[in-house]
């Protein structure tokens, strides 16, 4: 399946894409795929900073809790508060409305550091096998 | 990795597949949560063909299982099954299993992981003895209809649960998949029966159960629903509440070791017995909405009293649950800090089980 335009991802499976000065954070089909019956996400509140490759918050199932990386650095200036009442978003579609964070971005450089989809398609195949 | 002869019908339900006690299983077909309120509402259907099957024949055959176990099955009828547990010499939990009476003599249903480990036990408890152990794994599977309406599904495939089969005791019924061993016994805390049938009629009936059974609500449960389940129900699972290193009266299960006997273990039992277990078994619910893991560090007055064994949010009830081992002289305590990775969350002693079903009350066999 064809992933969007414009995102780029993590190893952890953590998405950003590029909004002027600010960049929205989610995670991929593939993670959500990976987290069945979600019971929690746990989020940092605006206005706290966040830096690439460091844990920003837990998301939670049934049989295991993750840790979510940040993609990128910077100061959280929006969070998705009705993804984290409303879990079951993310199964419907990771991209739009189940963003979870906004960042101004520290910096924007560091989105050269992530994987494009293809990269990011090679990895997923090399762990499924 | 064993794969039981169902693996292609959990294949067929798009199944997620995990290791478990060296098995490839079905953790869930679709939802856990969904699987754990078909079981209490409608039913459920479980493979649980990687649990081990052991039958002990001979003259001598009481004796090898009163050596190897906690219990003493002497006054054992036929058609009836008791709660045992295998101890090591120092009387930790080696494995926790079924025993039942059949007319030619003894069945042994034990965990999955442990069942080489068992089977050595009971050879070298056969020693000078006359009798025979018969590893019948292989040869029959096993599955399990948990539910409220669990006795109208195996009506419908033609096996009747005759009206006098209470919790704990079992029958054979001539079918249309052989003679099948039907056990009112689970692990789900509700109405509910294990199968056990021969291997090569196993896919047959779990299909028809399916089929026919979908009238009554029936769906495919995994591993994930059997554990969330019985947590609810206050069961054991060996690994987390149960294990070598725990021994039966800290994990509350006195009612197990009530054999006069000896047999291995029973000296190191005894003392426990006497001078009182260091720590014990206890339930607690868990403040907000991190789930206690195992292993998650328990807190009382500024002090680790203990470890969680096994933790889940609670689908019955919505919130979450734990079972811990705490020291004996914190176990009285009403509140408790458990730490959930990097934070704190404050737990309320609950009395296990946490679920009961609303029915009535029956001898359950294991008392």
């Amino acid at each position: 399946m064809a992933r969007p335009d414009g995102y780029r991802y993590l190893k952890t499976h953590e998405w950003a894409r590029l909004d002027g000065e600010h960049c929205w954070i989610g995670i991929s089909d593939h993670a959500v795929g990976h987290l069945s019956d979600l019971v929690f996400l746990d989020l940092p509140e605006c206005g706290q900073d966040i830096m690439q490759n460091e844990p920003f918050g837990e998301i939670e199932s049934v049989k295991a809790v993750s840790d979510l990386y940040a993609p990128m650095t910077g100061e959280v200036v929006e969070r998705n508060d009705r993804l984290i009442e409303e879990l079951d978003m993310l199964k419907r579609d990771p991209w739009n409305d189940a963003w979870m964070l906004k960042v101004r971005m520290e910096k924007p450089s560091e989105f050269e550091n992530l994987l494009e989809d293809g990269s990011y398609q090679r990895m997923i195949d090399s762990e499924d096998h | 990795m064993r794969q039981t002869p169902l693996i292609d019908a959990h294949r067929a339900l798009s199944a997620t597949l995990v290791p478990f006690g060296g098995w490839e299983m079905p953790v869930m077909y679709t939802d856990i949560r969904a699987e754990h309120e078909a079981v209490r509402t409608r039913a459920g259907l479980f493979d649980i063909s990687h649990m081990g099957r052991v039958r002990i024949q001979g003259p001598d055959a009481d004796a090898v299982v009163g050596h190897a176990t906690t219990l003493d099955v002497a006054d054992l009828e036929i058609g009836r099954t008791r709660y045992a547990l295998i101890c090591n010499e120092a009387g930790g939990v080696v494995d926790d299993i079924l025993v039942s009476r059949e007319p030619d003599g003894l069945l042994l249903v034990v965990n999955a992981g442990n069942r080489e480990q068992d089977l050595e036990v009971l050879q070298a408890s056969v020693g000078g003895r006359d009798a025979n152990i018969i590893d019948e794994s292989e040869r029959l599977a096993m599955i399990a209809v948990q539910g409220p309406t669990s006795p109208d599904a195996l009506a419908a495939v033609g096996l009747p649960i005759a009206t006098d089969l209470k919790y704990y005791r079992f029958a054979s019924v001539p079918s249309g998949y052989g003679d099948v061993l039907v056990s009112r016994t689970g692990y789900t805390g509700e109405i509910g029966f294990e199968l056990l049938v021969e291997a090569g009629e196993v896919c047959r009936l779990w299909s028809d159960v399916l089929e026919t059974g979908a009238a009554f609500g029936v769906r495919p449960c995994g591993l994930g629903a059997r554990d969330t389940l019985r947590l609810e129900a206050g069961m054991p699972l060996h690994g987390h509440e149960i294990g070598p290193e725990v021994n039966p009266y800290e994990a509350g299960l006195d009612f197990a070791v009530r054999s006069e006997l000896p047999h291995i273990g029973s000296e190191a039992l005894a003392r426990i017995h006497a001078d009182g277990p260091r720590r014990r078994l206890i339930g607690v619910t868990v403040e907000g909405r991190r789930i206690p893991r195992e292993e998650s560090v328990v807190v009382l007055e500024g002090r680790e009293v203990g470890r969680v064994c096994s933790g889940t949010l609670s689908p019955t009830l919505g919130v979450n649950i734990a079972t811990a081992l705490v020291d004996a002289d914190a176990a009285q305590a009403e509140t408790f800090t458990i730490q959930i990775r990097r934070h704190e969350a404050s737990a309320t002693r609950t009395p296990l089980p946490f679920y009961r079903r609303r029915k009535e009350q029956e001898s359950d066999g294991t008392s």
